[in-house]
């Protein structure tokens, strides 16, 4: 039964993923990548970490994509340019690209490669206490003992980052934009 | 009958699924679906992290995915905010129109 689960959301996963990255339009990227993050959720249930499934829904697809469409629809663009315009002399275009589709592959083919130099890994069966073991409770134990400066470390990253964006957002009066040039 | 999973199977999906992130960071021609590109590379990282947690019976992989997921919301608001700020003076989201320093 698991394993039937397993192969249907890793196969929704890659499906959506291949459509995120194969979009023009950068709204259906977003939503994909919301179903993506589903199938992920149902994974992580899957490998007895209902704590990161949980986390996946509501911080993932429900802050960190919700941000994403609030960009894309204040940008309010429809489709990709194709840049034909913008294209210095030297720039070819299409040759980059076919170029970065080639290293991707090989990094895939690589990647597939090495992990079949592995020995095959079966998990161990979950016994009766894997579930306290994994528990919310056993996390949060964890990470305010063993990884405190690590969790204040971020919430400090986290306030960097939100005055960043702020300050990067903000509308300064002494550069001119674009169109009053 | 459908194989069981391994270990070994969530690592080649998590290294597919990392593949298709970088294909996505080389080929689109949009900032935006680039840094989604991105997301797709963390979270695949992030499946690494936790199967490998179930291989081991720790939770430490799970922590340090939480920690990726808020250096990624981090990443998120910052990038956003630049592709809004570049967005203002270009009227244009393709990486192509910002090849100069300085304009």
């Amino acid at each position: 039964m698991d394993a039937l689960f397993f192969w249907i959301f890793a196969a929704v996963m890659v499906v959506a993923s291949l459509l995120v990255v194969g979009q023009r339009n950068p709204m259906y990227s977003v939503l994909l990548l919301i179903v993506s993050f589903a199938a992920l959720s149902g994974l992580y249930v899957l490998l007895n970490a209902p704590f990161m499934a949980v986390v996946q829904i509501i911080i993932y697809a429900g802050a960190i994509m919700v941000l994403f469409l609030f960009v894309v629809m204040l940008l309010n663009v429809r489709t990709e340019e194709d840049g034909a315009e913008t294209r210095r002399p030297f720039d070819i275009g299409p040759g980059p690209r076919r170029f970065g589709a080639v290293l991707a592959v090989v990094l895939a083919v690589q990647l597939i490669w090495a992990l079949r130099r592995i020995a095959e890994a079966p998990f161990a069966p979950a016994g009766p206490d894997a579930a306290a073991q994994t528990s919310v409770y056993a996390i949060g134990l964890r990470l305010f003992r063993e990884y405190a400066f690590a969790f204040e470390a971020t919430s400090v990253l986290i306030l960097v980052a939100m005055v960043g964006a702020v300050i990067l957002a903000r509308r300064d009066p002494h550069l001119p934009t674009r169109k009053e040039q | 009958m459908l194989p069981e999973p391994t270990l070994n199977t969530y690592l080649a999906l998590s290294a597919v699924l990392f593949s298709i992130g970088t294909a996505g960071v080389f080929l689109r021609r949009n900032l935006i679906t680039i840094l989604l590109s991105v997301e797709v590379m963390l979270n695949a990282v992030n499946l690494t992290f936790v199967a490998v947690d179930r291989f081991l019976g720790t939770v430490d992989g799970q922590i340090i995915a939480f920690f990726v997921m808020t250096v990624a919301a981090a990443e998120a608001a910052v990038g956003l905010a630049i592709i809004i700020a570049l967005f203002r003076h270009r009227e244009s989201l393709s990486p192509d129109a910002f090849t100069s320093l300085k304009w």
